[in-house]
């Protein structure tokens, strides 16, 4: 079996000023959107409590609602969560009530209504935690950025270094912009995604760059955007093998995986179609136009023969 | 050309064997058991499990097996309903300076055991209870520091005669002390450097005033705040024992902070309260008018109480406090210097010392008690010894105040702000007084700032789905692959799941934390590390496409695709680098199996492959065709010219 039996290389650098506006305009609208819509900060982040209650039968949203109004909450989110007997409680950070005695609180005027009530999940963060999340958050995509242009500045040069972390800047800015735009909650977990995608799809520009870098040695007599139309073609059967593959365990994760993973899988997905798109298409044509040449690879093609081929 | 020497193909073999073994334990999962372990005053012997196992042929209670380790002995039941029954039946029976527990056992076989090899250590996430992050109130310790340095200076002028004006502490921290004259300042300096050296002192004169500004020493406000994490952390281990947790974590984090982990503890409410409380000290006078066994036989005089000692003995105490352990400034172990045996260091604060002074001269020879007072909760038992229960089904709770003379030395002569409990009997001795005595000394107001609690239901439903998911995702792409690249397809299948049984090998063996998001962890390593086999895989069918030989061709591709492979895992191993390093719980879970699994398909995707395919083709001389799907067309791409 085969997919693709391409016997040409697909030009793709001539239509290099289109994929590049294409992208623009998507990441332009993700920051509009993160912008003005922002992103729906999980409990993690924001700090306050989230409590998760499982009933015996469909919950009655409104009710809980109300039980919880009388304890004086007004401003509360609640929700099913996944099936129409969970239900998800988010409740604000308050100065004046502990931690401690709120969900007890919470569960004992909920019970009033239905004794049946089983609390499946609590969980309280406090603002001093929530800004540290934030903090580490941010240093670890910091961490990531730099450790990733290092690396493949030291294993080819730095201008494809700096290809691919805009290219994937603008997959983290887009995946964002997704969360902002739909308001799905962005919490801890898919901070973690975020952070693993953007591992990941480097992971595909390498594999392009890999092959500019064969082929500038191979083929001598080709013009660059020549050698970098050869490279995507060349590799494009086994991108879209490959992410498919990841894609397939994904989507496991995102419809059987449960609500916790949901948005995990969720960030994910979007991570992974954008990084195919982003690593051959917004990476290379960065890379010609930052003006890569053959000399510029030479040096460091004895050096990668020696330590990279056992 | 693709053969592996001897030595490789034996090596990755052992390496999957050891693999196997050490995964095993995870499909045995695990029994209900009850855990009995000592509290501080006890010791669990053969005898008293003897005791336990008695108690359980009385009331037909089956069990599986008991054993018996450092840690105390354990008991292994068939369902979770015995357990309860039994945990409830083993606690009567021990009374309360045991802790029966229920925790869950690996049903790993013997041999297995022998291996250490355990099943994976599931997170709270996965396995149900509660987890607390506290943050100690430094200020609040440094501030009671600070105010008895203020005591401290007080003193030690007023006894060398130093002329002082006023000696305050600011708000902000540090303290202020003021001379008439530059001459009584350069004094007062000088000496307060001598006795009190955890404090820096510089010179502050404004406008017409001579002033020292003091402040404590880097090195002091550190050690004061570990005394305090320390003491917090044991009071709080103390307290977790009584919950009756099988396997509680109590861990320090960064300078101020305290993780607590409870497994399968669900009334948070409860642990909530039982975490904080604070003990208090009491010291009293002995009585020694009285006949101790007069008071015994229920003739307690007016104005003494009965108390028990620590290992049980009664002791009658005069019932009036003398002062508390608030005025306990610092107890610290140490040694005698001259005979070297074990003495606890007390330091009172000015308070307290001056009611020492006192009393203790009045008392010389006499003897002093120090009262160990915690309130402690327990369930209610009716007369038929069953938990009385409450509208809603649940236990009712009564507080019970516990009083334990922990330690009564003589008062060998006249004491003042410091002195020291002599006659300890080993160093451990030491350390356990000091440590009870500092309990209401450094009760630095303790905050949780994070809760987790999760259900067991909701525990055992995540594994459920992270399993599935994993398992699911597999099978997609095991059909996948043997499709599309037939045999070659199934040996990367092969390579993959050698992938996962490693992964899973190594989380068993380094115990590392397994979370939900590290489920995910290896869902998505299923998923990422298949990229190194179509890598591969690929490149075979393009070498073969440009009219290589097979063997040729399986050579290239491989040694080709290993470059490639290489860079785009190093850069997935920053990406997870990132996430361990600043990512806690369970993100740190996930880090450590997206590394691992980086580390693992690196080996299986390249080396267990690669070995099967060189068995199974390598050797053939005459290899014509390999079954990787269809190569047969031609691409007339320029790099092939």
């Amino acid at each position: 079996m085969e997919f693709f039996k391409i016997r040409k290389d697909i030009p793709f650098m001539r239509h290099a000023l289109a994929f590049n506006v294409i992208s623009g305009i998507t990441f332009l609208l993700a920051v509009f959107f993160l912008i003005t819509k922002g992103l729906n900060f999980g409990v993690d982040f924001t700090g306050g409590t989230v409590m998760e209650v499982n009933y015996r039968q469909a919950a009655d949203v409104p009710q809980i609602r109300g039980s919880l109004a009388k304890l004086g909450y007004h401003d509360v989110a609640v929700q099913n969560f996944g099936t129409s007997r969970d239900v998800l409680i988010r409740l604000p950070l308050r100065k004046e009530t502990s931690s401690a005695k709120l969900s007890e609180a919470v569960m004992e005027s909920l019970r009033q209504a239905d004794p049946a009530v089983e609390l499946r999940r609590t969980e309280f963060v406090g603002p001093q935690v929530g800004r540290e999340l934030v903090e580490n958050g941010a240093l670890a995509l910091l961490f990531v950025s730099i450790g990733i242009v290092f690396y493949l500045w030291f294993r080819f040069e730095w201008k494809f270094g700096v290809a691919t972390i805009i290219a994937n800047l603008h997959d983290v800015v887009i995946i964002l912009g997704f969360f902002a735009f739909f308001q799905w909650e962005f919490s801890l977990t898919v901070l973690a995604a975020v952070l693993a995608i953007f591992g990941y799809s480097v992971n595909e520009s390498v594999v392009v760059f890999d092959r500019v870098r064969e082929n500038f040695r191979k083929l001598r007599k080709h013009t660059v955007p020549q050698i970098i139309d050869n490279a995507i073609t060349r590799t494009i059967s086994r991108t879209i093998i490959t992410h498919g593959s990841t894609q397939m365990a994904v989507l496991a994760m995102l419809f059987i995986g449960g609500e916790t993973l949901h948005y995990f899988a969720l960030a994910l997905t979007i991570g992974i179609l954008f990084g195919i798109y982003s690593s051959a298409l917004v990476a290379s044509p960065i890379v010609m136009w930052l003006g890569v040449a053959r000399e510029d690879l030479m040096p460091v093609k004895k050096e990668t023969l020696e330590d990279g081929r056992p | 050309m693709n053969k592996y020497p001897l030595w490789k193909y034996l090596l990755i073999l052992a390496i999957v064997v050891v693999g196997i073994v050490y995964a095993l334990p995870n499909i045995y999962g695990e029994y209900p058991a009850v855990q009995i372990s000592p509290t501080r005053t006890t010791k669990v012997d053969q005898g008293l499990l003897a005791v336990a196992e008695n108690q359980l042929k009385q009331a037909n209670i089956s069990y599986v097996g008991a054993v018996l380790d450092d840690k105390g002995a354990r008991i292994r039941f068939t369902d979770t309903e015995t357990q309860l029954r039994a945990r409830d039946l083993v606690q009567k029976a021990l009374g309360e300076q045991y802790i029966v527990a229920l925790n869950l056992l690996p049903a790993t076989p013997g041999w297995l055991a022998a291996l250490r090899a355990k099943p994976m250590y599931l997170g709270l996430d996965l396995r149900g209870g509660v987890h607390f992050l506290m943050q100690v109130d430094m200020a609040a310790v440094l501030k009671k520091a600070e105010e008895s340095y203020v005591d401290d200076m007080r003193r030690v002028m007023r006894e060398k005669k130093v002329q002082y004006l006023t000696v305050n502490r600011f708000d902000r921290g540090g303290v202020d002390i003021r001379f008439r004259d530059a001459g009584e300042r350069d004094k007062g300096r000088d000496i307060l450097r001598k006795e009190l050296p955890d404090v820096e002192l510089v010179d502050a004169d404004r406008s017409g005033d001579f002033a020292i500004s003091a402040n404590m020493k880097q090195t002091a406000v550190f050690e004061k705040s570990r005394f305090a994490l320390e003491q917090n952390m044991n009071s709080l281990r103390n307290r977790v024992n009584e919950l009756g947790v099988a396997e509680p974590i109590i861990q320090q984090q960064g300078q101020d902070r305290i993780v607590v982990q409870l497994p399968g503890v669900q009334d948070t409410a409860k642990a909530k309260e039982i975490l904080g409380r604070t003990a208090t000290l009491e010291i009293m006078m002995v009585d020694e008018e009285h006949d101790l066994s007069g008071a015994l036989a229920g003739q307690v005089p007016a104005g003494s109480k009965l108390y028990k000692m620590r290992d049980g003995r009664p002791i009658l105490l005069k019932n009036r406090l003398i002062y508390s352990g608030d005025n306990i400034v610092d107890a610290a172990p140490g040694f005698e210097s001259q005979t070297g045996s074990a003495i606890v260091s007390i330091t009172l604060d000015a308070r307290g010392a001056a009611i020492n002074q006192r009393v203790t001269g009045e008392n010389v020879g006499k003897r002093m008690a120090v009262v160990y007072i915690e309130i402690k909760s327990e369930p209610r038992i009716d007369e038929q010894g069953k938990p009385v229960l409450d509208a809603n089904g649940r236990a009712m709770r009564v507080s019970k105040r516990v009083e334990e003379v922990i330690t009564a030395p003589v008062i060998r002569s006249q004491l003042g702000k410091r002195f020291q409990i002599e006659g300890l009997d080993s160093v451990q001795e030491a350390n356990e007084l000091s440590l009870l005595l500092r309990a209401g000394a450094f009760a630095a107001p303790v905050e949780i700032i994070e809760e987790r609690t999760v259900g067991p239901s909701l525990g055992a439903d995540n594994i459920a789905k992270g399993f599935h998911s994993t398992w699911v995702g597999f099978a997609a792409i095991a059909v996948f692959m043997s499709v599309y690249y037939v045999i070659f397809g199934l040996i990367s299948v092969a390579a993959l799941a050698v992938n996962v049984l490693l992964l899973v090998a190594l989380l068993s063996m380094l115990q590392a934390t397994l979370t939900l998001p590290g489920m995910a962890g290896i869902a998505l390593t299923v998923g990422m590390a298949i990229d190194a086999n179509v890598l591969i895989n690929e490149r075979i069918r393009e070498e073969l496409r440009n009219g290589n030989t097979p063997q040729a061709s399986i050579y290239a591709g491989y040694e080709r695709a290993f470059g490639t492979i290489l860079d785009s895992n190093v850069t997935n191993l920053i990406a997870g680098l990132a996430l361990f390093m600043f990512g806690t719980g369970p993100i740190k879970g996930f880090a450590v199996v997206l590394c691992l699994g980086i580390l693992t398909s690196m080996f299986s995707a390249v080396m267990v492959s690669r070995s099967m395919v060189n068995l199974m083709y390598g050797a053939r001389r005459k290899l014509e065709k390999i079954p990787i799907g269809n190569t047969a067309w031609k691409e007339t791409s320029s790099a092939t010219g």
